[in-house]
């Protein structure tokens, strides 16, 4: 399984890096997403740093759904979804290779969202690791769930509309958990960040194990 | 010896429509078997029935020992299926992509070059993305990946298409190869000057179901196993 | 492929019997709720929607929730896979919507009087409500044209999926929640007060919104059996089409799986 993960995973990012979609399409769309979320709070300094941790997270979980849009995309063709099948490539490993590339992609984009953040929204770090550990764990649940839906939805001509109803929700507890211990890295006591780091951990565990079991199933219901 | 194909009033849906509706067939090891008929009979449908890729909800589908009605997902890495649609990734080179189907399939990489250097795809077409090469050189390229693999039951739809005389030699020669070695090979075609020389048996699909089945025209020598009457 | 209709697991008979005595409970329960019984003493008449809405919500989540779930395990359980635990967790899934619907409207109804707004972001309000969408998100699903094995497939995994991310969105919701509302958290629930004609009235309400949900759930089965048989109407007229296609009908009708599959290998 693990052999098989790092084959694919090593596939979607080397198609990735040929094809330079998220470089240049997901990554602006965040940094977008972030200038807009800008304008709508106002330009008053102290709601644009209280609104940031939300605002971040919001931007990141929409830029889950490109991505994730993105790596189901790869194998859109008929041939290639065929040939995935036929490969004899175990589908957990399918998934976690899928979501591990997922997963680089939403943390290279976290960090430059977070520069983002410096500039846009004059906010300052105050506990770092705390802010780093929330993002890696977040990052893991979103890669996760949202390659999980991802396979759930490909195929269906409904896809693009599909996707976004149906992990969106999902991905509600991520948004919230982030954003608290964001909040709390960024100006609160650290110690606030506790029970929010512990849920994306649960959120995180949950879904890499659904997934890997589910995959399967779900890889024969398209 | 167990036939590596065999079906039985197998009935196979696609959605709500039957895609096949009864189909008898079986194929030996070492055998060609041509499926020819008009579009929409059910050719293709047939060969992703073998494939394991669409289920099969009456009648009785073994493929290569494994029963198709109980896990269909068993054969699927014991075979070789070439759609319509190459399972090419478009931003890889010919290399990557055959590299991916070799280590995919649990097999050494090394595998790959010889298969690649077989369907000529040397030089510079090694290292354009595949989405850059025609149509013809696509199909070559998924060639390789199936002759690197050597899977025991080839599945051919319509392999002819885009392909030129040369490249149509190298395949009959190639599947007179692999049936030599002891493969089955199902072929589905729509110009029969081109396949049924290559075939021992030809068979004519029309609405899901065999209709007529023929002696194709290669010598009755190269057979293994014994005549079989579907 | 002429399969007689299936039976549930309730016989029809007893269907409606349930379904009578819901209805009789639930008169009961109204006339009980809005004439009989008075009004509270601190609430005034709004207690009068303690005797439904907790109800409601316990059937949406736990009840109808966890008979989705349930169906759902059971129908990706090799060993248990029938159509009925499809059917059954489609029908529980479309109830546990409208019951959680019926939630939201009641707590709202109860809130405005209270709090004076229609919405406020407490913690049981916002998980009923991110549930109602994962909900949504299922019948969208289901809505999708599917062969009904693949269908079934697809809508138990994503049933399972959004059902292991409910206690997760309870948790964080109501972590976040406490956090922004320090002090009583008002919660239309249990008053620990209730006692005499309001217990037994609370206590009616229950059995009879249970009753109302179990009837229910068996006629929308029953709407996804008969659903299926017309499709299965449709499958035996394309099959005669696709025979005609080919010239005359097959010499042998397509045969029983379970035969089929015993005999098995050679010819």
């Amino acid at each position: 399984m693990w052999r098989d993960a790092a084959l694919v995973a090593g596939k979607d990012l080397r198609i990735e890096a040929r094809s330079r979609v998220a470089l240049w399409q997901v990554l602006p769309f965040a940094v977008l997403a972030l200038v807009l979320f800008a304008f709508a709070v106002g330009p008053g300094r102290a709601a644009l740093r209280q609104a940031a941790p939300g605002l971040f997270w919001l931007a990141v979980l929409f830029s889950t759904v490109l991505a994730v849009q993105r790596s189901m995309a790869v194998e859109s063709g008929e041939g290639t979804r065929d040939g995935m099948r036929l490969s004899g490539i175990d589908p957990a490993g399918v998934f976690l290779g899928k979501g591990a590339a997922v997963a680089v992609q939403l943390a290279l984009l976290q960090v430059v969202l977070f520069v983002g953040l410096v500039l846009l929204f004059d906010v300052h770090l105050k506990t770092a690791w705390l802010a780093v550990v929330a993002s890696l764990l977040a990052t893991v649940g979103l890669a996760a769930a949202g390659v999980l839906y991802g396979a759930l939805s490909a195929g269906l001509r409904v896809r693009e509309t599909l996707l976004p109803l149906l992990v969106l929700p999902i991905l509600a507890p991520v948004l919230l958990a982030g954003s608290r211990a964001w909040s709390a890295a960024l100006s609160g006591p650290a110690s606030a960040g506790g029970p929010w780091l512990r849920i994306l951990g649960a959120f995180a565990a949950v879904y890499v194990v659904v997934g890997i079991v589910l995959y399967g199933p779900l890889q024969e219901a398209t | 010896m167990a036939p590596a194909v065999l079906l039985q009033t197998a009935v196979a849906l696609a959605g709500r429509f039957p895609a096949l509706s009864g189909v008898d067939l079986s194929v030996e090891p070492g055998e060609v078997v041509v499926v020819v008929g008009a579009n929409g009979a059910g050719k293709t449908s047939l060969l992703r029935v073998c494939a394991g890729l669409l289920p099969v909800t009456s009648g009785t589908a073994v493929v290569l020992g494994c029963d198709l009605r109980q896990d269909a997902t068993a054969v699927r890495r014991q075979v070789g299926l070439l759609g319509h649609a190459a399972p090419l990734y478009d931003e890889l080179n010919p290399v990557e992509n055959v590299r991916f189907a070799v280590k995919a399939a649990g097999l050494p990489v090394d595998r790959a070059d010889p298969a690649l250097e077989r369907l000529g795809l040397v030089g510079r077409l090694r290292k354009t993305p595949v989405g850059r090469l025609s149509a013809g050189q696509r199909r070559r390229v998924a060639l390789a990946a199936l002759v690197a693999r050597a899977p025991e039951l080839w599945l051919l739809d319509e392999p002819h298409a885009g392909l030129d005389s040369a490249a149509r030699d190298l395949l009959a020669a190639l599947v007179a190869e692999t049936t030599a070695q002891g493969a089955a090979v199902l072929l589905s075609s729509h110009e029969p000057d081109l396949a049924v020389p290559l075939a021992d048996r030809v068979v004519t699909l029309a609405g899901g179901r065999v209709a007529a089945t023929a002696p194709g025209g290669r010598r009755p020598a190269a057979v293994a196993g014994g005549v079989h009457v579907a | 492929m002429n399969r007689p209709p299936e039976r549930g697991l309730l016989s029809p008979r007893l269907i409606r019997a349930i379904g009578a005595l819901g209805l009789l409970t639930t008169a009961a329960t109204v006339w009980l709720g809005l004439w009989v019984t008075p009004p509270d003493i601190t609430q005034g008449n709004l207690v009068r929607l303690l005797y439904i809405h907790p109800a409601i919500a316990f059937v949406a989540l736990y009840v109808a929730g966890g008979l989705a779930a349930l169906s759902s395990v059971l129908y990706l359980w090799r060993r248990t896979r029938t159509m009925f635990w499809d059917r059954l967790a489609a029908a529980s899934v479309e109830l546990a919507a409208v019951f959680c619907a019926l939630t939201l409207i009641t707590g709202s109804l109860w809130g405005r009087p209270t709090w004076g707004v229609w919405w406020t972001w407490d913690a049981r309000l916002t998980s009923t409500a991110l549930l109602l969408v994962l909900l949504l998100g299922y019948m969208a699903l289901r809505r999708v044209p599917a062969e009904p094995a693949v269908r079934a497939k697809r809508c138990a995994v994503a049933a399972l999926i959004a059902a292991v991310d409910v206690p997760i969105v309870h948790f964080s919701v109501d972590w976040w929640q406490t956090l922004h509302q320090a002090g009583t958290i008002l919660n239309p629930e249990l008053d620990a007060h209730i006692h005499g004609s309001m217990a037994w009235t609370f206590l009616l309400g229950f059995i009879a919104i249970t009753l109302d949900f179990v009837w229910m759930v068996a006629m929308r089965y029953r709407i996804e059996v008969l659903a299926d048989l017309v499709g299965d109407e449709e499958l035996e007229v394309s099959l005669a089409e696709r025979w005609a296609e080919g010239g005359g009908p097959a010499a042998t009708p397509v045969p029983e799986p379970a035969a089929a599959a015993a005999e098995g290998g050679r010819p």
